[in-house]
């Protein structure tokens, strides 16, 4: 760059000469220069602001033109995109842990008709009736011709009908296509699956919804269209759920129960691999909700979950592990076991009015199953510890479950605890549970003492929970209840190879007016197995059985629900992969050697 | 020279319009290809999933147990028992078997040769 010089010699020169003051062009170049300056600073300012208006117009510009596009254009699906057609179906598969198909869906049609172009409605009244037996042509024809223009006439239709239809041939008969939720195993988990039907209806398509169980809970999760193509996995094993249904089948026909139900829960994670309530239903045809009678007479009515029964002589070990836990005994200690007990106006008494007195070692109480054994534990207990330690094994809220039906299944609590509860309570009686509840705790103790959450999805994740017993009392409580197995009331459940540990417990029903009948009972029986490295537990329920192989009718769980548990077990653990502890031949002296 | 230019860009004008015309078709059916291939593909998923419906109500455990009755002479499958988990152990050590006769020789010989 060329500076003016301010004060050009020749210029100051010459004008010296004149007499002038040459400070006068020393300012004059001065001012010429910064106005120079200036004008250059003004013009990059401009430049500047032209630069960055036009960007904000280029910017703004492309948003509204985009705008104005995606505003004026016509929705049209990408065609040429890659396969987009994931999504065939508008709610996901359920199946079972291992990937068998529980529930899926099927295209079927429905139909429906538009008397206003129908040719011939009396005709088209009747040949419909001799397709369809329960509908009636006279209703039918007086429907199509009262005016209506839009008329439903069957919501599904097997494609045989579908065909039928289609040769009567009529323009006002038409068919709107339909998904249905389809259940090809029956009446298996039937409980757990609960059933679907028909949400909001179009004639193009109607939604899919579920109606109980863990169709209705996971509702959303089966109807969210990112997961639609991976289908719902089940902690169900739909093998073992078939051979538990199959043998306690036969258990409830044979001890003549009316209901029954078993559950198989694996102790570690809590996950359920079989839950069968008897007598189910066919999900696929799902009945009506009964408007009459005994709710939980009704096949739709799910024992294991929703039954809130007394659970006996189950409820002893709670006492025994929690009296080891706070350290007050051990299996050993020799408690007060007098019989009968008179505690204020109650008389507690043993089974058939036995005494298994004066003395006897808290293993023993067990064995025997006595009630005042056990009543002597809980009041050295207490009641406030008592409670605190049912409500911490979850016996005091609904299962946390994934089935629709837990959170309205809430055990019956007492709402005092006096000490007569404290007693009553620690045999079982006084306060009511479901069987899952009670294969929760018992998996809890059986695991080690850490806190199970039932679950019906299958976990991919290991379980954490709250530590409730330490691992030398979980062991020993599980060695007494083996040992209930080898000399006490569950005789009958020793099973060959599986060293079987549990509890029986037979409980009065109550009577709907008060009090208990005297011949109806619910004998429940809960396993662990194997017991020197508890894996599964399961819990097996009879409703009013009756054993009548005697010479007197016999009602006690172990005569009723441990056979049916023992049968259930041998069948179940091989298909659970349990190696049978079996003492092997012992092999011949001789072993054959190659050299 | 520049005459023959001019026809040089028209002749290209031409030519590009044609290959315009002819990629436009092809999308054209490029697209209704895909299309239709589309519409295979959802009525064979449809297929599918009605498959594996019938595979899955063909193999319900209640049906298998049925037909594994009816047909126990022919297969004499029973339920998996405790019994029928072995050791191995008990596994039958496989026999050695005999050396195969092919090379006799006599052990009361005339002759001194060595023996093979």
């Amino acid at each position: 760059m060329i500076r003016t010089p301010l004060r050009p010699l020749a210029r100051i020169l010459s004008a010296r000469q004149r007499g002038e003051n040459p400070d006068v062009i020393e300012r004059e170049n001065l001012a010429r220069r910064n106005e120079g300056l200036r004008d250059k600073a003004r013009r990059r300012a401009e430049a500047r602001l032209l630069f960055l208006g036009m960007s904000f117009l280029l910017v703004f510009g492309t948003i509204g033109v985009r705008m104005g596009v995606m505003a004026a254009s016509q929705p049209v699906e990408p065609t040429n995109a890659a396969p987009g057609a994931e999504i065939v179906a508008q709610r996901a598969d359920i199946t079972d842990r291992n990937g068998r198909v529980l529930a899926t869906n099927m295209l079927t049609h429905a139909l429906y008709a538009q008397p206003r172009i129908m040719v011939d409605p009396a005709g088209v009244a009747q040949k419909l009736a001799v397709i369809f037996p329960d509908l009636d042509a006279a209703t039918l024809e007086r429907r199509f011709t009262d005016g209506r223009s839009f008329l439903w006439i069957k919501r599904v239709l097997s494609p045989e009908q579908m065909q039928a239809v289609h040769e009567i041939g009529d323009p006002g008969l038409l068919f709107g296509p339909r998904e249905v939720r389809l259940y090809p195993n029956g009446r298996l988990a039937a409980h757990v699956l609960g059933g679907a039907s028909f949400g909001a209806e179009g004639v193009d398509s109607a939604e899919v919804i579920g109606t109980a169980g863990v169709e209705k809970m996971m509702d959303a999760r089966l109807r969210d269209p990112a997961q639609a193509g991976t289908p719902l996995a089940l902690s169900i094993d739909l093998t073992v759920q078939a051979t538990v249904q199959e043998v306690l089948d036969t258990g409830m026909s044979m001890m003549n129960a009316k209901g029954a139900a078993a559950i198989l829960m694996d102790v570690n994670t809590g996950e359920v691999l079989a839950m069968v309530s008897l007598p189910d239903f066919d999900p696929n045809d799902r009945p009506n909700l009964p408007t009459e009678g005994d709710p939980s007479d009704s096949p739709l009515f799910n024992r294991g979950l929703q039954g809130v029964y007394e659970l006996g002589s189950t409820f002893k070990i709670f006492a025994a592990a929690q009296a080891m836990e706070l350290g007050l005994m051990n299996a050993e200690t020799m408690v007060d076991a007098n019989a009968p007990m008179r505690w204020g106006r109650h008389l507690i008494k043993e089974f058939q009015g036995k005494n298994y007195g004066p003395l006897l070692s808290v293993t023993d109480v067990i064995v025997k199953s006595s009630n005042v054994g056990t009543a002597h534990i809980a009041l050295l207990i207490g009641g406030t510890r008592q409670q605190a330690f049912y409500r911490s094994l979850g016996f005091f809220d609904p299962t946390p479950i994934e089935l629709v039906e837990a959170a309205g299944a809430k055990p019956l609590i007492p709402a005092r605890w006096p000490e007569i509860v404290t007693i009553t309570t620690s045999y079982g009686h006084g306060m009511s549970a479901s069987p899952l509840h009670l294969a929760s705790a018992y998996a809890t103790i059986a695991n080690g003492g850490i806190k199970v959450s039932p679950t019906i999805l299958r976990r991919t994740e290991p379980m954490t929970g709250p530590r409730i017993l330490s691992e030398e009392v979980s062991r020993a409580s599980v060695d007494m209840l083996r040992q209930v197995v080898t000399r006490g009331t569950a005789s009958l459940g020793e099973v060959p190879g599986y060293a079987v540990a549990g509890k029986t417990g037979t409980a009065d029903k109550p009577r709907r007016t008060g009090g208990y009948y005297d011949d109806k009972v619910i004998n429940t029986f809960a396993a662990v197995f194997p017991a020197n490295d508890p894996q599964y537990v399961l819990t097996v329920t009879l409703d009013e059985p009756v054993e009548t192989s005697g010479p007197e009718p016999r009602r006690t769980a172990g005569w009723t629900s441990v056979p049916v548990a023992a049968e259930i077990i041998r069948r179940t653990a091989p298909l659970l992969g349990l190696r049978p502890q079996v003492e092997s031949l012992p092999m011949d002296g001789l072993t054959a050697v190659r050299n | 020279m520049r005459s023959f230019l001019y026809v040089l860009s028209a002749l290209g004008v031409l030519a590009l319009a044609f290959w315009a015309y002819r990629e436009n078709y092809a999308t054209q059916a490029a697209l209704r290809e895909v299309r239709s291939l589309q519409n295979d593909i959802a009525s064979l998923r449809e297929a599918l999933t009605i498959q594996r419906a019938e595979w899955a109500y063909l193999n319900r455990p209640d049906r298998l147990r049925d037909l594994a009755t009816i047909n126990f002479d022919r297969l004499g499958l029973l339920p998996l028992m405790p019994e029928q988990f072995g050791h191995p152990q008990d596994v039958a050590y496989p026999s050695l078997g005999l050396p195969s006769v092919t090379q006799t020789f006599d052990v009361m010989g005339e002759t001194e040769e060595p023996l093979p």
